[in-house]
């Protein structure tokens, strides 16, 4: 197989609400930026892959405006995704395999801010028997969070520890939107949204957008100076219904990373997305993350959650410290659906 | 390209207006276990699935993908949803033949699907987008100006539409799992009430629930079954959908589209060299805007190719041997059910619609505002 790396990373900064712009706004500016890092521009490109939702600006087909942040003329090798960005980044991983072409362009927008985001997505549950019952996210998680003090393996002291964490790293990223320095005790004193969830232990609603530009072989050594090289990427589902699943394990994660390679050497960081703070400890264990990796040290979907480009962020935030040549090994994760139905998992590494 | 891709399955529901019998589960399974069958194949065999569909918000299912991964069988394996507007059944064979070209997986299950019964396409396609005119009721309303557009550019005899008509569905009765099942004289469709001038209501394609499921395979797997369908090329293309003086009646994108494919497949005369071709005409016109877009026909000619009955069974250049987009229109399984019928051609197991002898097929599809293109040439020779 042929080598692929991403090469270029570029986020706008993730905020409550973003009125002024619109997809194509988003989508220009952000993609630009990725392209610019590399020196390249959109005649470049040999393929261009999107993810988005019609489901938070409310239209269908809402990703066609988005076409028109490019320079879609003379036309484009162009696909998209009804799911995060880094499936988008997936596909464009498969299509340059082929060989035909060397350079592709990823990119993903979302502003939570449009609609009532946990309502929205009960729409992802069964249509005849769960809908109807109006299981939003937030609540469906808290099931989840449930099951797992339930199982003995962890603590709602556990869960305010990794908000904590990922808040108090977030005070280093420019384009976290909820940083601060806050206490395990202070978080513990939150009102529940959702028994044993407490707002702190769930993500923000941000807007935002994400791009990252791939190459492959020798393209990408031109472009870059230390390519994070995709060594191996690989994505899982699980049955759909929550109760046909063990809500304490990530038996897709597990099985995604497995066939990425995750075990295959000394993992130095972790992007994980993990829209909840019980997530990340599923997560770390169905990976076998040890104490000795660095977990989200952007903040991860705790510090900023624009649904479908935070998945895509991850895959940037975790490239950016190989491409820095900050470290050389990195796990990065992307998830769909309710209590982490569908998983992805990619290990990046540098020469 | 690492590795050759086959056809090696083919399965597709009875369409309907209305698919009472069957959840969506149940549609998308109908047509899964057909071409798994078809394959000699079970769930087991396969790798991974591909999912395509149009707006999520047809059926108010938010990435359905996550719904329907049990129907097919997908716990434990990868399952991708591609959602690129009408062109989407075309891009989701594309997507999946790729992960069996590129290596990836061997044994690829793609799926395509719409349950209109369950949605309002018409009034779901009329959106009051922020800072834009509202300018249309349903696609009709958009496609209309472009096709008077094209009858005044080609100076196009006005029955033009009329005939893709009568030819569509006079195939479609061939084809038992088509939608519409009606014979139609040029006087009845010509006397059909007027929609969208110069759209009249029988040239245009019904609302329909249905699905089409395709299995893809590598050469290792490729004799599984005796007539494999090769996958000689694949393309798409997409362009925006504002800037000044963009061809929107015969846009850059479908030509290139067509360009590259055919390139592919090392075809220099598509007119003499494709033995048959299925192509989407949601609105009878678009049969000869196509014919000129796919290079089938001169500019300007493609409505002669028509009314000559060029494009009929039995014809020089036969299209839409199924009955086409005219007879079904499951939208999210429209463009795949192009890419299937072509593949049935050439494994030569379309019955009663059958080509004579045919050996390439052209599988096209379109979406938008004809801004997304998707096609593929399949072949009976690896």
């Amino acid at each position: 197989m042929r080598d692929v790396a991403i090469v270029s990373f570029a986020q706008l900064p993730s905020v409550r609400v973003s009125n002024a712009t619109d997809e194509a706004e988003l989508v220009q500016s952000v993609t630009s930026e990725a392209m610019k890092q590399v020196g390249i521009t959109q005649d470049d490109i040999g393929f261009t892959c999107s993810g988005s939702t019609d489901y938070l600006p409310g239209r269908p087909f809402s990703f066609v405006a988005a076409v028109d942040g490019l320079k879609a003329w003379p036309p484009i090798r162009e696909s998209h995704v009804e799911m995060d960005g880094g499936f988008a980044l997936y596909e464009a991983w498969v299509r340059l395999l082929h060989g035909d072409i060397d350079t592709a362009l990823v990119f993903s927008f979302g502003k939570c801010s449009l609609a009532s985001v946990p309502d929205v997505l009960n729409l992802q549950n069964d249509p005849y028997y769960v809908q109807p019952l109006g299981l939003d996210s937030i609540s469906a998680a808290a099931l989840q969070a449930q099951a797992l003090i339930d199982s003995g393996r962890a603590t709602e002291r556990d869960f305010a520890e990794v908000a904590v964490r990922n808040r108090k790293n977030a005070l280093d990223n420019p384009n976290a939107q909820i940083k601060g320095d806050f206490s395990v005790d202070e978080l513990l004193e939150e009102p529940y949204l959702s028994s044993p969830l407490r707002k702190s232990f769930c993500s923000p609603l941000s807007d935002s957008a994400a791009a990252i530009v791939l190459a492959a072989g020798d393209t990408a050594k031109k472009l870059a100076n230390r390519p994070a090289w995709i060594r191996g990427i690989d994505h899982r589902t699980e049955p759909h219904s929550l109760g046909q699943r063990d809500l304490t394990t990530s038996p897709s994660s597990e099985l995604a990373g497995e066939k990425a390679g995750v075990g295959k050497g000394k993992v130095d960081v972790a992007e994980l997305h993990a829209p909840f703070a019980h997530q990340e400890l599923i997560l770390c264990d169905a990976l076998g993350l040890g104490d000795d990796v660095i977990v989200n040290p952007s903040g991860g979907a705790l510090a900023a959650n624009s649904l479908m480009t935070a998945g895509l962020i991850r895959f940037g935030e975790a490239a950016s410290r190989v491409l820095g040549g900050e470290v050389d090994r990195v796990v990065a994760h992307t998830t769909s659906g309710v209590c982490l139905q569908h998983n992805l998992v990619a290990v990046l590494e540098g020469d | 390209m690492a590795e050759h891709c086959a056809v090696v399955g083919i399965g597709q529901t009875k369409h309907r207006e209305s698919r009472r019998d069957l959840s969506m589960p149940g549609l998308i399974r109908v047509a899964a276990l057909q071409a798994l069958e078809d394959a000699d194949m079970t769930f087991k065999d396969v790798d991974a699935i591909v999912i395509g569909t149009a707006p999520d918000m047809f059926e108010g299912i938010m990435m359905p993908e996550l719904f329907l991964a049990d129907a097919l069988g997908a716990a434990g394996k990868p399952i991708f949803r591609v959602h690129t507007a009408g062109s989407v059944g075309g891009s989701t064979a594309v997507v999946a033949s790729h992960l069996v070209q590129a290596g990836v997986h061997e044994k690829v299950l793609t799926v395509g699907f719409e349950k209109q019964s369950e949605s309002n396409a018409m009034w779901a396609l009329s959106p009051a987008i922020p800072f834009q005119p509202q300018l249309v009721a349903g696609a009709g309303g958009y496609f209309a100006p472009l096709i008077r557009a094209y009858i005044r550019r080609s100076d196009a005899h006005l029955d033009t539409g009329c005939m893709v008509a009568v030819k569509d569905r006079e195939h479609g009765l061939l084809n038992p799992c088509a939608h519409l099942h009606l014979k139609q004289s040029l006087e009845q469709v010509k006397a059909s009430p007027m929609l969208w001038d110069p759209i009249r209501y029988s040239e245009t394609c019904p609302s329909s629930d249905g699905a089409v499921a395709i299995v893809l395979v590598n050469d290792k797997h490729a004799d599984r079954v005796k007539n494999p369908a090769w996958v000689k090329g694949t393309s798409v293309r997409t362009e925006r959908t504002f800037f000044a003086g963009r061809d929107q009646v015969n846009p850059g994108a479908g030509k290139q589209c067509a360009k590259d494919v055919y390139d592919q497949a090392g075809i220099s005369n598509p007119f003499t060299e494709i033995d048959c071709a299925e192509i989407y005409v949601p609105f009878s016109w678009f049969e000869p805007m196509w014919l000129e877009n796919l290079g089938f026909a001169e500019e300007g000619s493609g409505w002669k190719m028509t009314m000559e009955g060029k494009t009929k069974l039995g014809a020089e250049m036969p299209i839409n041997m199924s009955g086409g987009v005219m007879c079904t229109n499951p939208i999210g399984a429209s463009g795949m059910l192009r890419f299937a019928e072509a593949a049935r051609q050439v494994r030569g197991t379309a019955d009663k619609h059958q080509v004579d002898g045919a050996k390439v097929a052209l599988g096209h599809a379109y979406g938008g505002g004809s801004q997304f293109f998707a096609m593929w040439i399949v072949s009976s020779e690896r």
